[in-house]
């Protein structure tokens, strides 16, 4: 039954290997369980999940492989939860003979008698061998002295397997979900190239060096420094500060004090444009055309090695990107695959998905056709800030 | 189960799970790598586990420049070469230039130790694979003097992370993990109870009550933690302000939040609600 549980875990997308498995069986060996549902929940969930953004995943799963217990414990009426929370202790009933026929009981026989007694049961029964109650040998109820069993209510509501995956209080951790700008900072740690042909003061002793040293100097001690590897990642960031930006302003935000925020590249420059880049970037989020700048200035001034983030929602008029009645000019479109070639490293993150209530948008297939465009999440960040550092 | 179980401490609340991971990873000898938003008292539990065990803690903590080996020995092969030219003695002794680091110590430990990585997320990406070997063995050799440290005792060893980096997969797999949720109302009652026994049951219910107002605004940049609290009702009991003036005014805002941005929203938060 148990290896059917791994196989599952591992359908539904969660990394389990053979060695936290063995681990799960080992301490399933040393008692560690007990009886109790809800600390084999936890036994499962410590050995077997290693990140809180799994956590939900795993909830889930276990809920979903443990079903036809779920279902039976939602069917116990409140009363009779509240009477087995306070257990009254029957000493002395411990039967060998019973105990000795429950242990051969296989779980779904378990789960199947307790539908069954749920229905005939009317009245409280502590100490028996036969009705759900507390401190009895049935294998329902808690604070039961036979060896199998179903744990029904008992100790804090919150502290039953089924209760605390049925919460599912770690839905927010999951991975898919929108970032906040803590995850962001994290998310661009990433970002890194380490390098020491920089030109940052010699500090650190190069042990092998200094030996070597030495040895031509006769023996007489010479220390060689050298300059500490530091990260050499440049990035430009061009945001969309357009009107169809305004709906994920909260997230952009976040992304922008992130990026700021983030200390270790070497360079940053960020820009903004409004729905389309054309000849001119602006310096201010409020599209001030008193502070721009040429986009051909910066594309002069920055090198081919800067990391190029775009954010925007794709999403515009036609016109604005194929240029329409403007044609004369260069089109937005050609302005993005300018700055597209000019970079050896380019992607578009986008707080949207493109299908707005209009339906898809034109614009947004055209720029997803041209760009490495990625949904802002955890995981696409991700994805985004691999794929910026990546040979290509 | 072998050895003894943890089950908190007089100064720490823990929650059910967090003792059970606890246990969990004793039994297993297995390292515990916990993980949660900051001051829900990951490093105090090391300290707690030690003291209700009786055993030595042993703290290493994480920086960016540590390397894998620091933890294990240094061989000061520096000042060795300075002794060797102004003629100090024992040279020839490499032993004493070879220190144990934390690890190595809780390894030499008479008795079983508890082991505290802290932040382990803050070294090098590859760090926590430079120390699987040693966890998984529980012993490592000193290349220079051809010594074997193994542990006499295998200690207890928790290791906590802020989830800066990512950590490799044949880390995590050797691990028991926990993420440590902010404690909830009840549990906090305790928390406080632990280090205000004698605390007004009015002042307490005020203070929590606007501890998790505030903590429930809507963007905080960095939310109030059980650290902050304890320290605010502290100002709280000093000032003598009137009881029930602390939710509606929210005196001392600066002990809980600790950004200006922050502040001002909550400002305009207070100025919004209808109490």
């Amino acid at each position: 039954m148990f290896t059917d549980f791994f196989y599952y875990l591992r359908s539904q997308g969660l990394a389990v290997s053979l060695q936290e498995w063995l681990t799960l069986c080992e301490a399933l060996d040393k008692g560690l369980a007990g009886a109790s549902f809800t600390r084999f929940y936890g036994l499962c969930r410590a050995v077997l999940i290693k990140s809180e953004a799994d956590y939900d995943k795993f909830d889930s799963a276990f809920i979903r492989y443990f079903r036809a217990i779920a279902e039976a414990s939602e069917e116990i009426p409140p009363e009779l939860m509240e009477w087995l929370n306070k257990p009254a202790v029957t000493p002395g009933n411990y039967d060998e003979e019973i105990a000795r026929l429950n242990s051969l009981l296989t779980p779904e026989q378990i789960e199947e008698m307790l539908a069954q007694r749920l229905k005939e049961q009317k009245e409280e029964h502590n100490g028996g061998s036969y009705w759900v109650g507390t401190g009895g040998m049935s294998t329902f109820g808690n604070a039961g002295n036979s060896p199998t069993g179903i744990r029904v209510g008992g100790q804090s509501i919150h502290h039953r397997a089924f209760r605390v995956a049925g919460e599912r209080r770690f839905r927010d951790f999951t991975g898919d979900t929108v970032l906040d700008t803590r995850q962001f900072q994290v998310a661009l740690r990433r970002l890194r190239q380490y390098s020491a042909k920089t030109d940052v003061p010699k500090t650190e002793l190069n042990p092998d060096a200094t030996v070597d040293a030495t040895c031509e100097n006769g023996g007489t001690l010479k220390l060689v420094y050298e300059r500490p590897r530091i990260n050499t990642v440049k990035v430009l960031m061009l945001m969309d500060s357009g009107g169809s930006m305004d709906y994920y302003s909260g997230l952009c935000t976040a992304l922008f004090q992130a990026v700021r925020k983030s200390n270790h590249f070497k360079d940053l420059k960020i820009y903004y444009f409004h729905n389309c880049v054309y000849s001119h970037l602006y310096t201010e989020p409020t599209c001030n055309p008193a502070k721009w700048v040429t986009t051909e200035s910066v594309l002069n001034t920055l090198g081919r090695d800067y990391k190029v983030i775009f954010v925007g929602d794709a999403e515009m008029a036609p016109y604005e990107l194929w240029g329409g009645q403007y044609a004369k000019r260069k089109s937005g479109l050609d302005w993005l695959l300018t700055i597209r070639d000019h970079f050896s490293h380019v992607v578009w993150l986008n707080p949207g998905t493109g299908d707005s209530y209009w339906g898809v948008c034109q614009t947004y297939d055209a720029i997803r056709h041209e760009f490495d465009m990625y949904t802002l999440t955890v995981k696409n960040l991700e994805k985004a800030l691999k794929k910026l550092v990546s040979a290509r | 189960m072998k050895g003894k179980t943890f089950g908190g401490s007089q100064d720490y609340v823990a929650s059910e799970e967090l003792l059970s991971a606890v246990n969990i990873a004793m039994t297993l000898q297995k390292p515990l790598l916990l993980k949660g938003e900051p001051g829900t008292g990951k490093t105090m539990l090391a300290r707690s586990i030690a003291s209700s065990l009786h055993a030595p803690l042993y703290i290493w903590n994480i920086k960016s420049t540590t390397k894998a080996q620091d933890g294990l020995y240094v061989y000061d092969v520096v000042q060795r070469l300075y002794d060797s030219q102004f003629g100090g003695e024992g040279v020839d002794d490499i032993e004493k230039y070879v220190h144990l680091g934390q690890v190595g110590e809780a390894f030499e430990s008479e008795e079983r130790a508890v082991l505290l990585i802290d932040e382990i997320d803050k070294a090098d990406l590859e760090f926590p694979n430079d120390l699987l070997w040693e966890l998984d063995q529980m012993e490592f050799t000193i290349p220079q003097t051809g010594r074997t440290v193994k542990a006499k005792h295998r200690p207890v060893i928790l290791i906590t992370s802020n989830a800066e980096k990512e950590l490799p997969d044949a880390f995590l797999r050797r691990c028991i993990f926990h993420y440590i949720e902010f404690p909830d109302e009840a549990l906090m009652r305790r928390i406080i109870g632990v280090h205000y026994p004698d605390l007004e049951q009015n002042l307490l219910d005020q203070a929590i009550a606007a501890f998790y107002w505030v903590r429930g605004l809507p963007g905080l940049q960095k939310k109030p933690s059980t650290s902050e609290l304890i320290d605010w009702i502290r100002a709280l009991t000093f000032s003598g302000i009137p009881q029930e003036e602390i939710l509606r005014q929210i005196p001392f805002a600066g002990v809980l939040l600790k950004k200006n941005e922050d502040l001002e929203s909550l400002e305009k938060s207070k100025a919004r609600r209808r109490f």
